[in-house]
């Protein structure tokens, strides 16, 4: 189920001409260039980002502007990324966080 | 140590208008940093047209008033830092900042400016009722950012909490973007905001239940998003009335129960902060926009939620002030340039939703300091 609004009302068009590839739990999804990683998921119905430390429940997108670290991933091996401010790029590794989302040491 | 004559922190309608101001009145060199990937703050979800006076842009797109900030601020040679947050502040005004490389990295500079402007804005208000943590809870403005600015939708099937302004403009806004809004909920007994947005969502044919609440959220849908949700009549003292409760089929809750200010930043400088009932705790400052550490001024949001109007022309007054502190200005051009723009703000700050705020800033400027 594709959940982009492609057609608007007031905003018109939206362009999707430039479409890359990311890599999300090992599969490849589109993404616009530059939209924030979040929405590229949402426009493929993923919703959980990351699985809590204590209660391993599961979060996602809640703020959309960086303030409230829920939709916080790993991207490219680098934890705790907050996926609403962070653009995507061709070729970016994206993975559900589980926890703090490093190793246990 | 880098350093600058003004650093703006937030890139919002309020933390734009304070560089342009300052640009205008001489101050060179300004930095002004953002969290977010692209500078406007909030004024690019906002697609409606504005209310007020012709002074106010009324009429105009909340995002073209962005378009047109952001071209201004271009022609005065404002440098914006996007991707980079302020995520220290230590004594004497230096600033830590995770700066955005092109590479998608980050790295830590510091900064000693002669001047700030916090502007960092607002977060929404959580309201808490089980299962409010289940994916598919947001903030209206979230869902809002989605729809507007990265043209995506949240969900499918979406109940609003709130029917103040940004709850009965958003669950509008949702339906332009496709989205099925499947009721509006409201603790208090009558609607919050303005009877014309109302009957623009009633005419679709949007059920609003006044005296409810939620009772519950479930999660059962795919990866444990939200499945169904549970309201509550509310009795005269807004306690829940058992046996009243309705569920609906929705994978998406959206919550527009007010706003909060972001003041992290002006906690971690020697400024002294006040708890008022319209804003919550918010920093002292005087009519030039001013805290009580010297050198450091606030704007917009972060000295109490507002909307952009008055964001902007708190900007503008700590430009102006900006300006003056460091001599570009005389105090009589400072204090001319002042006048005028509390002249409109005044006028912001009138009827029943802006009297209450006026009445809040008189008592949080009343607190500043009289040497």
């Amino acid at each position: 189920m594709c959940m982009r609004v492609t057609d608007h009302i007031i905003l018109g068009h939206d362009d999707t001409s430039k479409m890359i590839e990311i890599t999300v739990d090992g599969k490849k999804i589109p993404a616009k260039e530059g939209e924030p990683i979040l929405a590229a998921l949402l426009a493929q119905d993923i919703m959980v980002n990351r699985y809590t430390v204590k209660r391993n429940e599961p979060r996602g997108l809640f703020c959309g502007i960086g303030q409230c670290t829920d939709c916080a991933m790993i991207v490219d091996g680098r934890a705790n990324v907050r996926t609403c401010i962070t653009p995507a790029v061709e070729g970016m590794v994206v993975e559900t966080q589980h926890g703090y989302g490093i190793q246990e040491v | 140590m880098l350093t600058r004559e003004l650093l703006v922190i937030g890139a919002g309608p309020a933390g734009l208008a304070a560089a342009i101001e300052a640009a205008k009145n001489g101050v060179k060199d300004i930095l002004v940093c953002d969290l977010n990937m692209k500078a406007g703050g909030q004024l690019f979800k906002q697609i409606h047209k504005f209310f007020g006076s012709k002074e106010h842009n009324a009429g105009v797109r909340g995002i073209d008033q962005g378009v047109q900030m952001l071209k201004e601020a271009e022609e005065l040679g404002i440098e914006i830092w996007l991707n980079s947050a302020v995520v220290g502040f230590f004594g004497d005004k230096i600033a830590c900042i995770e700066q955005g490389q092109p590479d998608g990295t980050k790295k830590i500079v510091y900064m000693q400016p002669k001047t700030i402007v916090i502007a960092t804005g607002a977060q929404e208000n959580v309201v808490r009722f089980k299962g409010w943590t289940t994916p598919g809870v947001m903030g209206a403005g979230a869902a809002q950012t989605m729809i507007n600015v990265n043209r995506v939708q949240p969900g499918k099937n979406i109940v609003m909490l709130g029917t103040g302004n940004v709850g009965l403009i958003v669950s509008y806004q949702l339906m332009q973007a496709g989205c099925n809004v499947v009721c509006i909920v409201e603790a208090a007994p009558g609607i919050g905001g303005y009877g014309v947005h109302a009957s623009k969502v009633s005419r679709a044919g949007v059920p609003i239940y006044c005296s409810h609440t939620i009772k519950e959220v479930k999660g059962d849908g795919p990866d444990g998003r939200v499945s169904e949700v549970t309201i509550i009549g509310l009795d005269e003292k807004w306690q829940p009335i058992e046996g009243t409760e309705k569920t609906f089929e929705a994978d998406t809750v959206t919550l527009a129960a007010g706003l909060k200010p972001v003041s992290d930043l002006v906690k971690l400088q020697d400024i002294e902060i006040v708890f008022n009932n319209a804003f919550g705790w918010v920093p002292v400052h005087n009519d030039k926009m001013q805290t009580t550490a010297k050198g450091i001024y606030v704007a917009g949001d972060t000295t109490g939620s507002e909307e952009a109007n008055t964001a902007m022309e708190e900007g503008k007054l700590a430009g102006v002030s900006v300006a003056e502190e460091l001599g570009y200005i005389t105090m009589d051009e400072a204090k001319d340039q002042r006048d005028q723009i509390w002249d409109r703000l005044r006028g912001l700050r009138t009827g029943p939703f802006g009297e209450k705020r006026a009445i809040a800033k008189v008592v949080q400027m009343g607190k500043f300091p009289v040497d």
